[in-house]
């Protein structure tokens, strides 16, 4: 992408990453708490619950990384 | 809601909740939003068509990888794996690495250099107007035919896995692919394919993870395949010194020759559906690298997709059929794998990002699909035939007006598939109509300057009917498999791969002849085109780890390494 011209690809990347694993997470400790009637094979790994934590952090880097405003100083430094 | 759920129906496969159609809904909002965002940056048509040529490698080797990892990619080779074993991987391996490889550092020199819009392009350059229109029609009606059909089987899997009305799955995704495809052309379709790439591992990484841990490791997954379906299902090679001792029927000629050496190098190095995705990058080196970035991570898309398909094999309580008989038995077929695996170990949330990961699939592949007709009829038919001296304005217009149009060409093959469904039986011949013989006069084009003109254009053509030819034989008389497919038991797939060997050798024997007798072009005419009348940029002066052929190097060790450890 051209320099400082727009927000990049890795930033809506985050976002949805960031969005999807807050929800999975939030849906597995749900059901930590409440399990369910029909759990599904495996169910005592949790994976909804450290599957979504892993995503959500990898959203919070990369929101933090490729933010518009962040990308924009780092285009317009000098160096 | 309330509207929207009455579209699901009862009989599904899974059960969504809530929090799945968030995600779901949140995925269509996200990637129509980066459509809207993105309209204000495709104004021209370098923009519109070439994403402004400034992707960087990573960009347009996921984009490249993505736009062939559609969900009936991901659907049917699960399947395939099941029915198959992990022969299926060829198609992931032989089947793909060498050609992307091949096009990174032999071809892309001179679809790059010689600033082609297409391939179509590319052939017009080389060998002029007449193989330029042969090769745009040919591609432009494999192009919507594909994508009609695509659209309709993920519709079909939609009804079966979620109980969702065709109608409405064919007319939600078509409508929402135009949209972003019509605002932001090929840039958008680009960023979202990057998404979708991430949103595909995402939502299907975890069925291979956890089927490994319930099979209890690797080691045990191949002792209960070997016990469940016979220990031929679990050697990618070991089994192929004749047709009888494989689940597939093939030998190991066909998949070298058929498989690897003309049908994956016809697919990657000049289905302009991929090809146009490396067009894209900023620069020659960022074009070599992009094709080599994606073979690294199509070497280990069988994790997601053929692993889940042989775990199915050692773990699932019921035996899986053809579609025929699961319809017959009310039992499931080989097709839903993959959806019976995400049902077997994800719970809410998870399941709705493994759905939205198959809806992804399906939105790149049919993305891709349009952008490239877009292209290919606007530069290649209507700039060449009907409006010589059209504007850059009237280009971007036309593009727009053409991925509405493209989109709507396929939903109407879709319902024509939906009322023929014969049709799909021959979605895989397509590919040795058309993409088989292509290659060989791509291949001539850019490796021979003798060839010519005349030779191109005609070897081609012959290439084509001799295919459409061979397929119809075996149609009208089927024992003449055994002559086309070089035994009487091989399946579709060996018959495929076999028909596109004969196809190419035909098209690369007219071409040398012809082109022998006829004149060639003048050396200063070749320049940019062909191997040996182009310079070709030196990277010499770059540390080697920034130079294209030696990742190429280290993804040809793996590769070679993953085929003696599976052999």
């Amino acid at each position: 992408m051209k320099p400082g011209s727009s927000i990049s690809i890795w930033f809506f990347i985050g976002i949805s990453l960031l969005v999807n694993g807050a929800l999975i997470c939030g849906a597995g400790v749900y059901e930590l708490v409440k399990p369910p009637a029909y759990p599904v094979v495996l169910f005592r790994l949790h994976a909804s619950v450290w599957w979504g934590a892993i995503l959500l952090c990898a959203g919070i880097v990369y929101c933090y990384r490729f933010a518009p405003s962040r990308v924009a100083r780092r285009n317009a430094s000098p160096n | 809601m309330k509207t929207a759920l009455i579209l699901f129906e009862a009989g599904r496969l899974v059960h969504l909740s809530p929090v799945d159609l968030v995600i779901i809904v949140f995925y269509f909002a996200l990637v129509l939003t980066i459509g809207l965002y993105l309209k204000e940056r495709a104004n021209t048509s370098e923009d519109f068509f070439l994403a402004g040529r400034e992707m960087t490698a990573w960009i347009a080797g996921l984009s490249f990888l993505s736009a062939n990892l559609g969900a009936l990619e991901l659907m049917g080779w699960a399947a395939a794996s099941y029915q198959y074993g992990i022969l299926a991987v060829h198609w992931y391996w032989i089947g793909a690495i060498p050609a992307m490889l091949f096009l990174g550092i032999v071809m892309m020199p001179f679809y790059y250099i010689s600033k082609t819009h297409s391939v179509p392009g590319y052939l017009k350059l080389r060998f002029g107007e007449s193989s330029r229109t042969l090769s745009a029609f040919s591609f432009a009606a494999m192009t919507v035919l594909m994508s009609g059909i695509n659209m309709y089987s993920m519709a079909l899997v939609m009804k079966v896995i979620l109980g969702w009305d065709i109608h409405f799955s064919i007319w939600v995704s078509s409508i929402t692919v135009a949209i972003y495809v019509a605002l932001g052309g090929l840039r958008s379709a680009i960023f979202n394919e990057v998404l979708q790439f991430i949103l595909i591992w995402a939502g299907a990484l975890l069925v291979p993870i956890l089927g490994l841990i319930e099979a209890g490791g690797w080691t045990n997954l191949k002792d209960r395949v070997a016990q469940n379906a016979g220990p031929a299902y679990m050697h990618v090679w070991g089994n192929l010194g004749s047709f009888n001792s494989n689940p597939m029927g093939i030998h190991w000629t066909g998949i070298v020759f058929g498989l690897g050496a003309v049908i994956s190098f016809g697919y990657w190095t000049t289905d302009f559906l991929v090809v146009q995705r490396v067009l894209a990058a900023h620069n020659l080196r960022a074009a070599k690298m992009a094709p080599i970035i994606g073979a690294g991570f199509k070497m280990f898309v069988p994790f997601i997709v053929i692993l889940p398909g042989l775990l199915a094999l050692a773990l699932l309580p019921v035996k899986l059929t053809g579609e025929g008989a699961a319809i017959a038995s009310g039992g499931h077929s080989y097709n839903e794998v993959l959806p019976l695996m995400l049902a077997r170990y994800c719970g809410p949330g998870l399941l709705g990002l493994g759905i939205t990961a198959l809806i992804a699939g399906f939105m790149s592949g049919m993305a891709g699909n349009v952008s490239a007709f877009a292209t290919v009829w606007t530069y290649d038919i209507y700039g060449a035939l009907f409006n010589k001296k059209a504007t850059d304005q009237q280009y971007v217009r036309m593009g727009r007006w053409c991925t509405i149009l493209g989109v709507l060409i396929s939903i109407g093959t879709a319902y024509l598939v939906m009322q023929f469904l014969s049709i799909m039986d021959y979605v895989q011949a397509l590919f040795s109509f058309f993409i088989a013989p292509l290659y060989g006069t791509v291949l001539l084009g850019m490796l021979w300057k003798r060839a010519t003109a005349a030779g191109g254009f005609w070897g081609l053509l012959a290439g084509t009917l001799s295919s459409v030819g061979m397929w119809a034989w075996v149609k009208l008389d089927p024992s003449a498999l055994r002559y086309v497919a070089l035994s009487s038991n091989a399946r579709d797939m060996a018959e495929n791969m076999y028909r596109a060997l004969w196809s190419w050798i035909v098209c690369v024997i007219v071409t040398v002849v012809v082109s022998l007798a006829t004149r060639p072009k003048p050396e200063a005419e070749l320049v940019g085109l062909v191997y040996g009348a182009t310079e070709i940029p030196s990277e010499g002066h770059l540390p080697i780890y920034q130079r294209p052929i030696f990742w190429a190097a280290i993804v040809a060790l793996v590769f070679v390494i993953l085929n003696i450890i599976f052999w």
